[in-house]
């Protein structure tokens, strides 16, 4: 789905504003912590959404980034905002390993795969103490104590990956990309290299995913292994984030952040406080039986399958067809 | 070398029950094709109604078995029919959508538990949970026998059902062409109602056996669905004796990499086993074998 | 030099040889027909060519140079197109945006892209229907689909495998003058295909396979007369 050019800029105004015009820390943290998944979302969504590999590991690029920036600090004694320099090229270099092992192999090997190397990036983690310090984790010092600083950079990171997506989306690389997820027979045939467009991807995509880390590390002072390396909390969640909103969408993962991140804060904080507290305690099962009435009633997510959804109390226009988001 | 072979028993002993896990994956991955990310998390399931029979009714639990494993059975096969099998119908923009489901059935399974049982650790404690044999100063823990023993038998009794039954036969048709084994007046939905029960079922057998030497708490789940695909990775997608062989040597690495490596990366040396099989040996040990 | 040849070409799979030392050439400019009674080995000849099974033994040379061992889309770039006979068409993409990825085989631009695009679904007469999502397509149209997209890539040889199949008569005649436009555009075609009535009327040359073996070669009307031919097909008295 695209969104008209006016109602994109609105979006960007009201994005632009919300600091300004909330005074609430709280929610401001929420809205960073919403826009760090918009970049993550949509760097999952390029790899799985359109080039069709889908990973169960961007956590190992997550936490790269996270850790790039951590150890820039404990071990270089620079500033971990090196990490904003380094963190993306460094998950991208791991990214590009990762693809030159994995994608000789087709099918379910790559999903598998990511799993097995999240795993391992996790377990290696938290036993290599004298780099990582294990699960005691790395600890800096925020540099502002001020929550608007940190907002301003995650909107512009995730203003940043959601434009750059769209460019290479409308460029070469988009077409081959959605190529080879359609039918990676018919793409070789037309002259595309299956094996490096893939790759191409998933260093965009790690690269979009690392940056996310190293804001993760600046802006939440403390990492562990099983935080930034974690394949629930991290890698899974990518997944849903996208997949809520809308594979293979522009606007889907950056919608599912925000569904996201907002559903499972109103949910941790027992819907602000109005109902008992076990029901902080139900946010992910939430976030399951979402998936499962998601993927099972709207295959396309919200963005994809918007006019589906505006069907249900618009009766004009049934007939619309289904748009795909190419 | 007694550190060695003791290390080869326990190793062997596990993989009895890491083969069972393996049998169950296997079957659904032969069959439809799919990773069943809720793999482990089924088995935590049965694990707790065995902790439940234990602690309320005393029911010892292999005796357990009788009941987990029907119950499991049913849920499994409840979740082909209503929640996996209509994805077929669906068309969506990535193949994996059968596998995203499992996720969020994991995600369900784990939260539905945990909210009954919070996320306190517990155990079954019978009589024979510590009981030890030795023999030449090699000791056996006794519940660690006669679960291998009971893999065993549950193996034998599948490899019957595989190839000595129609409905088993019509299961194997199945995993290896679907399409023809429609046209051959096979009822490929009920094949898979049937095979994702099954795998359901075995792996509960395997989690009931595993209780009387294991803790419980609602997050068992996700390593032994780790656990599984790489057992299954390793014997080769879909293939019963790759199962088999694959749980039995899974289990001996960990507990080689438990003695010899360190505690904590015991789960990393599995996990780099299964890249290295990945990588060179994509079709699993059963390719080295050509059967 | 031929413009392009298979030399001893041989495939096996396990115990099977699909192609059994098969060699031939095709001169620049003609239409080459390969025919052959079903599993005969006329696909997996194509396969072959276009390097997605490796090739057991013997050679395959493209003006001149042996592109046997390279990937598919290299062999693509070389000037090697291909359809398919199961169509494949990139189902969420539209007509248009399906002929552009190939189009993107010879250029880095998408404005280029574009024009190369509406040429080649011009000269396919399949304009009408650019913005048609590829998957709502008939089955003639898809396969007008598959060659456009297949000279989209910029081909000096077009394998065609089976681009009549299924279609109706009127659409067979049709595809037959898209067939010989495309031999007159300059590029060299080598065919397969089961319609005989098309078969004969197009083909330059005719090689005729059984078993992955060459059983007789010549014009279209030798070949129709050769008793190996007639028995392949027919079966022996």
């Amino acid at each position: 789905m695209k969104l008209p050019r006016w109602s994109t800029l609105i979006v960007i105004v009201l994005l632009l504003a919300f600091p300004m015009v909330v005074p609430s820390d709280y929610y401001r943290h929420i809205f960073i912590i919403a826009l760090m998944w918009v970049v993550i979302g949509s760097a999952w969504n390029l790899l799985a959404g359109y080039t069709g590999q889908v990973s169960f590991g961007h956590a190992i690029f997550f936490g790269s980034g996270a850790y790039t920036a951590g150890l820039c600090a404990s071990k270089l004694g620079i500033s971990a905002w090196w990490g904003m320099l380094l963190g993306g090229p460094v998950a991208l270099l791991v990214g590009l390993v990762i693809g030159w092992i994995c994608f000789r192999l087709r099918g379910p090997y790559f999903a598998l795969a990511t799993i097995a190397i999240g795993e391992i990036f996790r377990l290696v983690a938290t036993d290599w103490r004298s780099l990582t310090e294990g699960m005691e984790g790395i600890l800096i010092i925020q540099t502002f104590r001020s929550k608007i600083p940190y907002y301003y950079l995650a909107l512009f990171l995730a203003g940043a990956s959601v434009y750059a997506i769209h460019r290479i989306m409308q460029s070469k690389w988009g077409y081959y990309f959605v190529a080879i997820r359609e039918d990676q027979d018919a793409a070789e045939a037309m002259g595309i290299s299956a094996f490096r467009y893939k790759s191409l991807s998933l260093m965009v995509s790690s690269f979009f995913t690392g940056l996310a880390g190293t804001l993760y590390m600046n802006y939440m002072a403390f990492i562990d292994p099983h935080v930034v390396f974690s394949l629930h909390d991290v890698s899974i969640m990518a997944i849903l984030v996208a997949i809520i909103g809308g594979v293979g969408t522009l606007w889907g993962p950056p919608a599912g952040a925000f569904i996201m991140v907002l559903l499972q804060e109103t949910f941790r904080s027992a819907f602000f406080g109005l109902f008992p507290p076990w029901v902080s305690e139900s946010h992910v099962l939430v976030f399951g039986l979402l998936v499962i009435f998601v993927i099972r009633y709207m295959a396309n997510g919200i963005v994809g399958d918007w006019p589906k959804i505006q069907r249900l109390w618009t009766r004009k226009n049934p007939m619309l067809p289904a748009n795909d988001g190419n | 070398m007694d550190v060695l072979i003791q290390t080869l028993v326990s190793g062997i002993l596990i993989g009895g029950i890491y083969a069972l896990i393996g049998l169950g994956m296997t079957l659904i991955m032969g069959v439809m094709k799919i990773i069943n990310l809720a793999h482990g998390q089924l088995m935590m399931v049965a694990m707790y109604i065995t902790y439940m029979l234990y602690e309320y009714l005393h029911l010892d639990p292999y005796f357990s078995l009788l009941i987990a494993m029907p119950v499991l059975f049913a849920l499994g096969a409840l979740i082909q029919k209503y929640l996996l099998n209509p994805l077929l119908k669906v068309d969506s923009i990535l193949p994996e959508n059968q596998v995203l489901m499992t996720v969020g059935l994991a995600m369900v399974l784990t939260e539905i538990i945990r909210f009954i049982f919070h996320s306190d650790y517990r155990s079954v404690k019978t009589v024979y949970s510590n009981a030890t044999l030795y023999i030449s100063g090699i000791s056996f823990n006794v519940p660690m026998i006669v679960a291998f023993g009971i893999a065993v038998l549950l193996s034998a009794v599948l490899f019957f059902f595989l190839l000595k039954t129609d409905l088993g036969k019509s299961v194997r048709a199945t995993a290896q062409n679907k399409d023809a084994a429609i046209l051959m007046g096979i009822n490929a939905e009920w094949i898979t109602i049937l095979t994702y029960g099954l795998g359901s079922a075995l792996v509960a057998a395997a989690g009931t056996l595993l209780l009387p030497i294991f803790y419980l708490f609602p997050d068992i789940g996700g390593p032994f669905t780790l656990k599984a695909f790489v057992i299954t990775m390793l014997g080769g997608m879909g293939s019963t004796v790759g199962a088999i062989v694959g749980g039995v040597v899974l289990g001996i690495a960990e507990s080689l990499g438990a003695t010899y490596i360190s505690m904590a990366l015991k789960d990393a040396v599995a996990m780099v086993i299964f890249l290295l099989v990945l990588i060179f040996l994509p079709g699993g040990l059963k390719t080295l074998t050509k059967i | 030099m031929s413009f392009f040849e298979t030399r001893h070409l041989t495939k096996h799979f396990g115990g099977l040889t699909a192609v059994n030392d098969l060699s031939f050439q095709v001169e620049k400019g003609e239409i080459y027909g390969l025919i052959g009674p079903n599993g005969s080995g006329k696909t997996t000849v194509f396969n072959l060519i276009t390097g997605y099974h490796p090739v057991s033994a013997g050679e395959i040379l493209f003006r001149g140079a042996p592109i046997n061992g390279l990937p598919t889309w290299k062999i693509c770039k070389l000037g090697v197109g291909r359809t398919f006979q199961v169509v494949k068409p990139l189902r969420r993409m539209s007509v248009l945006e399906n002929v552009m990825t190939s189009a993107f085989n010879r250029t880095g631009k998408k404005s280029e892209a574009m024009d190369k695009a509406m040429e080649v679904l011009e000269f396919c007469e399949l304009l009408k229907k650019k913005d048609y999502p590829a998957k709502g397509l008939t089955i003639g149209d898809r396969k007008r689909l598959e060659i456009g997209r297949a000279l989209a890539t910029g081909p000096e040889l077009l394998l065609l495998d089976e681009t009549m199949a299924g279609l109706t008569p009127q659409e067979q005649t049709a595809g037959a003058e898209l067939i010989r436009k495309i031999r007159d555009s300059g590029i060299t075609i080598i065919i397969v295909e089961h319609i005989m009535h098309v078969i004969m009327n197009i083909c330059d040359r005719l090689l005729c396979i059984n078993y992955g073996q060459d059983i007789a070669r010549g014009t279209p009307v030798e070949v129709a007369n050769d008793h190996a031919v007639i028995e392949a097909y027919l079966g022996k008295e």
